[in-house]
């Protein structure tokens, strides 16, 4: 793409994601509306059990009584200046809450996504290079049994076997509870708790980064400049590393971006099994308690970090690859 | 049909997974006869290892029996999975069917929608439904049926476009057929093949969407299901590994075998469709 066009690319695609988070925006205010019963006890996140005067003055704040545009944009109004309600359970605000709790949640789906597309592209890679032989097959059948496996129940096996039976791993939490620790310690034992739950969150998407990077690595294997490089005398070694593998990896990050959202819902399953002390564990904690403003919040954040990722994915697309369409 | 069951044969892995399925709803209709009475009433003493007290897959902390909970589960796990693909298909079809014959500003409209629905953390999104509109069995096959339309959408839309152009569908339009029954007799059957394959992935992915809804404590609470018998033994992992272990390998064999029998039916019907897989869990 001409340097020139890049600007208006790029900004087309924040206004786009600007967009879509209001999108977000909407279908949470719908959503406290459909629910079944009084709006204001589904804000209040205590079904039936509010008192009165208390409800009353939640009605006043979202004006509740007055026609739906205005109090879709009272709701607006909130939101967008980050104020996402208030958990009375938890005695704080759903925006501190989930700040609190994002750390721990980007430490693992972003371990979880490493160890997902590394060893994903290079099982695919070796896939590729030998089709049709055993290596291959054995990474199809891998592929295929995390595919139908469901992710919790992969995360107690491995809770099962490697904290239960063999001893070497801790099940739950993020730390060590109860134990004095300085600077490399405490790294080494985030370490460990972390093994678990990223292998489990991330098994699955590197059956999918496997078996995708494998067909498009045999379609560019296929193309004319492969054979052009094949005829100059280029190392076959070097022709699949800077010819095939590298273009085969676009569509792969692609396909990782679209699938983020993918990678958050499975923590919310991943946390709970861990108890890792996520916006995951959080929704569960929510969920349990039936705290609706802490869930609408979750999802609206989650949201919003799938839009984030994609627009960083876009840019870094359109940079690395020049032919990438501007008119998207 | 002989054709084609010829080509399905020819795909070894199908065939295991349609013996497998059928195995499944061989489970699921016999149930009552299986394990006559709830699965929910004590059969034993609580924590029995499997093959003791004559439990086959042992009992969990209340006495009941794991195996009775799995084929009783069994059914709600297919029948989840069936509906909820049913109500999915019939979004979908429309939606791609409107953007893929109608085309200009029905068609944009239609993909931005899809997109944002593709965009969105369709788990997140299905919790806070079924949370919503309390757990039931219709509010899980609603929150299934709401996130896993978009990829039927893509498809539909795609055979849709391809097709409208055609000399058939031009001869209809000139015989005067009206647009609702040339899209449906004549368009719609020519774009079947690709629905076929992605609705037996969509039924696998709905059941595994369903087992983790009620894992999390979100299934029906009047209902046995995988998902809750899984939950229920996380926290007793250490007592009781056979309470969490069998009802997985149910799900993951009922998973597998849609999973095969689908690549089977793409084989079989040869579409154009590269296989689509969506579905968080």
């Amino acid at each position: 793409m001409e340097a020139s066009k890049l600007p208006g690319f790029l900004l087309r695609r924040a206004v786009k994601a600007a967009l879509v988070v209001l999108a977000i925006v909407v279908c949470n205010f719908l959503l406290v509306h459909a629910a079944p019963g009084d709006p204001a006890s589904v804000i209040a996140g205590q079904s039936g059990a509010a008192d009165a005067v208390f409800l009353e003055q939640l009605r006043k704040q979202f004006g509740l009584d007055q026609p739906l545009y205005v109090q879709l944009w009272i709701y607006l109004k909130s939101v967008l200046s980050l104020d996402l309600g208030f958990s009375h359970r938890q005695q704080a605000s759903v925006a501190q809450l989930v700040l609190e709790r994002l750390p721990a949640t980007l430490l693992l789906t972003g371990a979880a996504f490493a160890f997902a597309l590394a060893g994903g592209v290079t099982l695919g890679a070796l896939a590729a290079q030998r089709v049709g032989r055993w290596a291959d097959s054995i990474i199809t059948v891998i592929a295929l049994t995390f595919y139908a496996t469901p992710l919790f129940w992969v995360g107690l096996m491995l809770v099962l076997v490697f904290s239960v039976w063999l001893e070497w791993l801790p099940s739950f939490g993020m730390s060590s509870v109860g134990v004095e620790m300085h600077g490399l310690e405490v790294v080494w034992d985030v370490a460990q708790h972390l093994l678990l739950p990223a292998l489990t969150l991330g098994l699955f998407y590197l059956a999918v980064y496997a078996r995708l990077t494998r067909a498009t690595m045999l379609e560019v294997a296929d193309q004319d400049f492969v054979k052009t490089a094949r005829a100059k005398g280029v190392p076959e070694g070097r022709i699949l590393r800077a010819h095939v593998l590298r273009n085969a990896l676009l569509p792969v990050i692609t396909f990782a971006g679209i699938q983020a959202g993918q990678l958050l819902g499975g923590s919310i399953l991943v946390e709970t099994v861990f108890a890792w002390p996520g916006i995951g564990r959080l929704a569960f904690e929510a969920l349990l308690a039936r705290d609706y403003p802490v869930l609408l919040g979750v999802f609206f954040c989650t949201s919003v970090m799938v839009v984030l990722f994609n627009l960083l994915t876009d840019m870094l697309y359109a940079i690395i690859d020049p032919r990438v369409e501007v008119a998207g | 049909m002989r054709d084609f069951w010829r080509r399905f044969r020819r795909n070894k892995g199908a065939v295991v997974g349609l013996v497998i399925l059928l195995l499944v709803v061989l489970v699921a209709a016999t149930a009552p006869w299986l394990y006559p009475g709830s699965p929910w009433d004590m059969a034993g003493a609580p924590f029995s290892p499997p093959g003791e007290m004559g439990m086959l897959l042992g009992t969990d902390s209340l006495g009941r029996d794991v195996a009775a909970g799995i084929a009783h589960g069994a059914r709600i796990s297919l029948l989840v999975g069936a509906v909820s693909t049913v109500a999915a298909l019939l979004v979908g079809v429309t939606l791609g069917a409107v953007a893929g014959y109608l085309g200009g500003f029905a068609d944009d409209a239609v993909m931005r929608f899809t997109e944002f629905f593709q965009t969105i953390p369709s788990f997140v999104l299905a919790i806070l439904l079924v949370a919503i509109f309390t757990p039931s069995i219709g509010s899980v096959v609603f929150a299934i049926a709401i996130v896993s339309w978009p990829p039927v959408a893509r498809v539909v839309r795609a055979e849709f476009l391809s097709l409208r152009g055609r000399e058939f569908v031009q001869a209809a339009e000139v015989l005067g057929k009206s647009r609702l029954s040339i899209v449906l007799t004549d368009i719609l059957p020519n774009a079947l093949s690709p629905i076929v394959v992605l609705s037996s992935l969509m039924v696998a992915s709905a059941i595994l969407l369903e087992s983790a809804l009620s894992f999390l404590g979100l299934g029906d609470p009047n209902l046995m299901t995988w998902g809750f018998l899984i939950g229920s033994g996380r926290s007793v992992i250490r007592l009781a590994w056979w309470m969490s272990v069998f009802p997985g390998i149910a799900i993951f064999l009922t998973v597998l075998a849609l999973n095969l029998v689908g690549e089977g039916l793409s084989d079989a019907l040869n579409p154009r469709l590269a296989r689509q897989r969506g579905g968080a869990a």
